[in-house]
C-alpha cells in the first residue's frame, strides 16, 4: 500500500511528539485505542487560562497512518479553544492525510483521542463531561 | 556497493537464479511444444524436457520419478492431496487431522472438507510452534484417513516432527501429507527417510518460476492414490490434467537440482548470516524470538519488538529494505497472524513481529544494514510509544481499561 506524501512527511518528521505534565489541572489527557488492537493513541492539551489550547502532545503505538492522523491533530489542535477542538472531525484528517479507506480507523482514533483529553480536561475543572455520539465503527 | 531495496523476504517468494531462467529460455520459442504431441519431434523435445526436470526434482526429495504430478503450485498441490485423499478413501473414513498454523492453502481446504461432510481435527501447537505427539496420537480415530501437517511453517520457520508423526502414522495405517513449501531446497527432505506419503511444493520458493508445483504422491508401501479435481486430458497419470508448463516444469527441474548441489554450503552461509542478524537485533531491549530455535529452517527469524507496531517499523525501512509483518494493518484482515496467535502471543506481541527471510543472493553489507535500519527505526518509534512510555515507567499495562475497539 502506498502512503501518501503528507503521512510519510509526518512519520519522518512528526510533530509535538511528548508528555505533558498530566498532574496539571489545566492539562488535559486522552488514551484511546488498545494493544491487542495494534494502536494506543495518547493525545494531550495544555490549556490556557482564556480556553486556547496553548500546547498539544501525542504519543502513538500504531501504523504510519496513526502517527501521522495523531500528529497532524496536534497540530491543528494548538492555537485553537477548547470548544473548536471538539470540532474537528476525523474525515477532515482523513481528506488531509489522503487516507485509504482502511486507515479510516486511524483518523477515528485521533478523533476520540480529541474528545477524550477534552473531556478530561473538563472533569478536572468542574465541567460536566460531553457526550458523544459512537463514532468508532470498525 | 549496497544496491536498495535489500530482499529479505525469501518466505514469500525467491528470485529466479539467473541458471534457471537460461535453462527455461528455449521452451519458451524454439522448443515450444507441447509435452502431450507424441507424434512429432516437437512433442517429443517437450517431453524429454519435462521427464528429465520431474528426474531432477524427484531425486531433491528422495522420489522416484513417477510420483511427481506437476501442478500450478503449492496451494493446488495441498488442494489436490486433501481433497483427492478424501474422496478417493471415503469408504475408509472421513477424519483428517492436521494443525492451527497450517498455510491457509491447507486450512482452507480442511474447511471445504468439513463443508462436504468430512471431519477435522486441528491440532494446537505449542509456544514452539510445534504440535504435541501425545495430542496427535489421541486425535486418532478409527475414521482417520490422513494426518495433515506441514513440514516448516511459513511465518516462523518451526519444523515439525515429520519422521515421528510419520512413524505413528504408520503403525495406525494412516496416510501423512505433509505441505513442505518452505522446507524443501532448503533443508534435506527425504520422502522415504521422513515416511511421507503426499507432499506438496513449490518452485518459487527456491529460485525457480512462479506458476509451477509439484505434490508427491507414493507409489509404494502403499500405494496412494488421490481423485482428480480437474476434469480434462488426463495428465499426470490423470491426477491432474491440463497442459503441462513446460518452461516453468524445466526451471522447477534445474531450481531443484541446484538447490540438491548447493544446499549444504548455502545453508551454512545462509543461516551465518540469519545468526548475525538475530543476535544482533536481539539485542534491542524486549525483543522476542517467535517459535523454536532449535527446530528452525536456518534462513529466517520472526521476531517480535515489543511496543512497536509492525506496519509503523516496516515504514521506517521499506523503501530500502522488504520483509513481512504479522502486524493486522499489512493485511486486509486487520487480524494479526494466526500463527503467532497460536504460539500464544498475545496480539500486542503479534502486532509487532517482523519475519525477516534470507536467500541465496543475500550479502552481509545488507545485513549489517538491516541491523542498522530496524535498530534505528525501533528505537525511534518507542520514542513515540505510549506503551513504551508505560513500561519504562513500570505500569502494569494489564491494569489499564483500554477501549477495544
Amino acid at each position: 500500500m502506498a502512503y501518501s506524501d503528507k503521512v510519510i512527511d509526518h512519520y519522518q518528521n512528526p510533530k509535538n511528539v511528548g508528555t505533558l505534565d498530566k498532574s496539571k489541572q489545566n492539562v488535559g489527557t486522552g488514551l484511546v485505542g488498545a494493544p491487542e488492537c495494534g494502536d494506543v493513541m495518547r493525545l494531550q492539551i495544555e490549556v490556557d487560562e482564556n480556553g486556547l489550547i496553548k500546547d498539544a502532545k501525542f504519543k502513538t503505538f500504531g501504523c504510519g497512518s496513526a502517527i501521522a492522523s495523531s500528529s497532524l491533530a496536534t497540530e491543528w489542535l494548538k492555537g485553537r479553544t477548547v470548544d473548536e477542538a471538539i470540532k474537528i472531525d476525523n474525515m477532515e484528517i482523513v481528506e488531509e492525510l489522503h487516507l485509504p479507506p482502511v486507515k479510516i480507523h486511524c483518523s477515528v482514533l485521533a478523533e476520540d483521542a480529541i474528545k477524550a483529553a477534552v473531556n478530561d480536561y473538563r472533569k478536572k475543572n468542574g465541567l460536566p463531561e460531553l457526550k458523544f455520539e459512537e463514532s468508532v465503527v470498525h | 556497493m549496497l544496491k536498495f531495496p535489500i530482499y529479505l523476504d525469501h518466505n514469500a517468494t525467491t528470485p529466479c537464479d539467473p541458471r534457471v531462467v537460461e535453462a527455461m529460455i528455449p521452451y519458451f520459442t524454439n522448443s515450444f511444444g507441447n509435452a502431450a504431441s507424441r507424434n512429432h519431434p516437437f512433442g517429443w523435445q517437450a517431453e524429454e524436457a519435462v521427464d528429465y526436470a520431474r528426474e531432477q526434482v524427484a531425486k531433491l526429495i528422495g522420489a522416484d520419478p513417477k510420483e511427481i504430478i506437476f501442478t500450478s503450485g503449492a496451494t493446488e498441490a495441498d488442494n489436490l492431496a486433501i481433497k483427492g485423499v478424501f474422496e478417493m478413501y471415503a469408504s475408509k473414513g472421513n477424519h483428517i487431522i492436521t494443525c492451527n498454523i497450517e498455510h491457509k492453502a491447507v486450512l482452507d481446504t480442511c474447511k471445504h472438507i468439513e463443508k462436504e461432510g468430512g471431519e477435522v481435527t486441528y491440532l494446537k501447537v505449542n509456544p514452539e510452534g510445534l504440535i504435541d505427539m501425545k495430542e496427535l496420537e489421541a486425535a486418532i480415530k478409527p475414521t482417520t484417513i490422513l494426518i495433515a501437517i506441514m513440514y516448516a511453517n511459513n511465518e516462523i520457520g518451526t519444523v515439525m516432527p515429520m519422521k515421528e508423526i510419520s512413524a505413528l502414522a504408520k503403525k495406525k495405517g494412516i496416510l501423512v501429507f505433509s505441505d513442505a513449501t518452505q522446507a524443501v531446497g532448503k533443508i534435506p527432505v527425504d520422502v522415504n527417510k521422513d515416511g511421507i506419503d503426499l507432499m506438496a511444493f513449490t518452485a518459487h520458493k527456491m529460485y525457480g518460476p512462479k506458476g509451477v508445483g509439484a505434490l508427491y504422491v507414493r507409489r509404494k508401501n502403499p500405494r496412494v492414490k488421490v481423485t482428480a479435481q480437474m476434469d480434462g486430458g488426463g495428465h499426470e497419470r490423470g491426477m491432474r490434467s491440463g497442459t503441462l508448463n513446460v518452461p516453468g516444469i524445466v526451471g522447477f527441474g534445474k531450481a531443484c537440482e541446484i538447490c540438491m548441489n548447493e544446499m549444504e554450503e548455502e545453508t551454512k552461509k545462509i543461516s551465518a548470516l540469519r545468526d548475525k542478524l538475530e543476535t544482533e537485533l536481539m539485542k534491542i531491549e524486549e525483543a522476542y524470538i517467535n517459535g523454536s530455535k532449535q527446530h528452525r529452517l536456518p534462513h529466517v527469524t520472526n521476531i517480535s519488538f515489543k511496543y512497536v507496531e509492525g506496519e509503523g517499523l516496516l515504514m521506517g525501512f521499506n523503501k530500502d529494505i522488504a520483509v513481512s509483518s504479522g502486524s493486522a494493518c499489512t493485511s486486509a484482515s486487520l487480524e494479526p497472524s494466526y500463527v503467532l496467535k497460536a504460539l500464544g502471543l498475545g496480539d500486542d506481541l503479534a502486532h509487532s513481529s517482523l519475519r525477516f527471510g534470507l536467500g541465496r543472493f543475500t550479502t552481509e553489507d545488507q545485513i549489517d544494514y538491516t541491523i542498522e535500519a530496524v535498530t534505528k527505526t525501533v528505537n525511534k518509534l518507542r520514542e513515540m510509544s505510549p506503551l513504551w512510555e508505560m513500561y519504562k515507567e513500570g505500569i502494569d499495562m494489564n491494569n489499564i481499561e483500554w477501549a477495544h475497539h
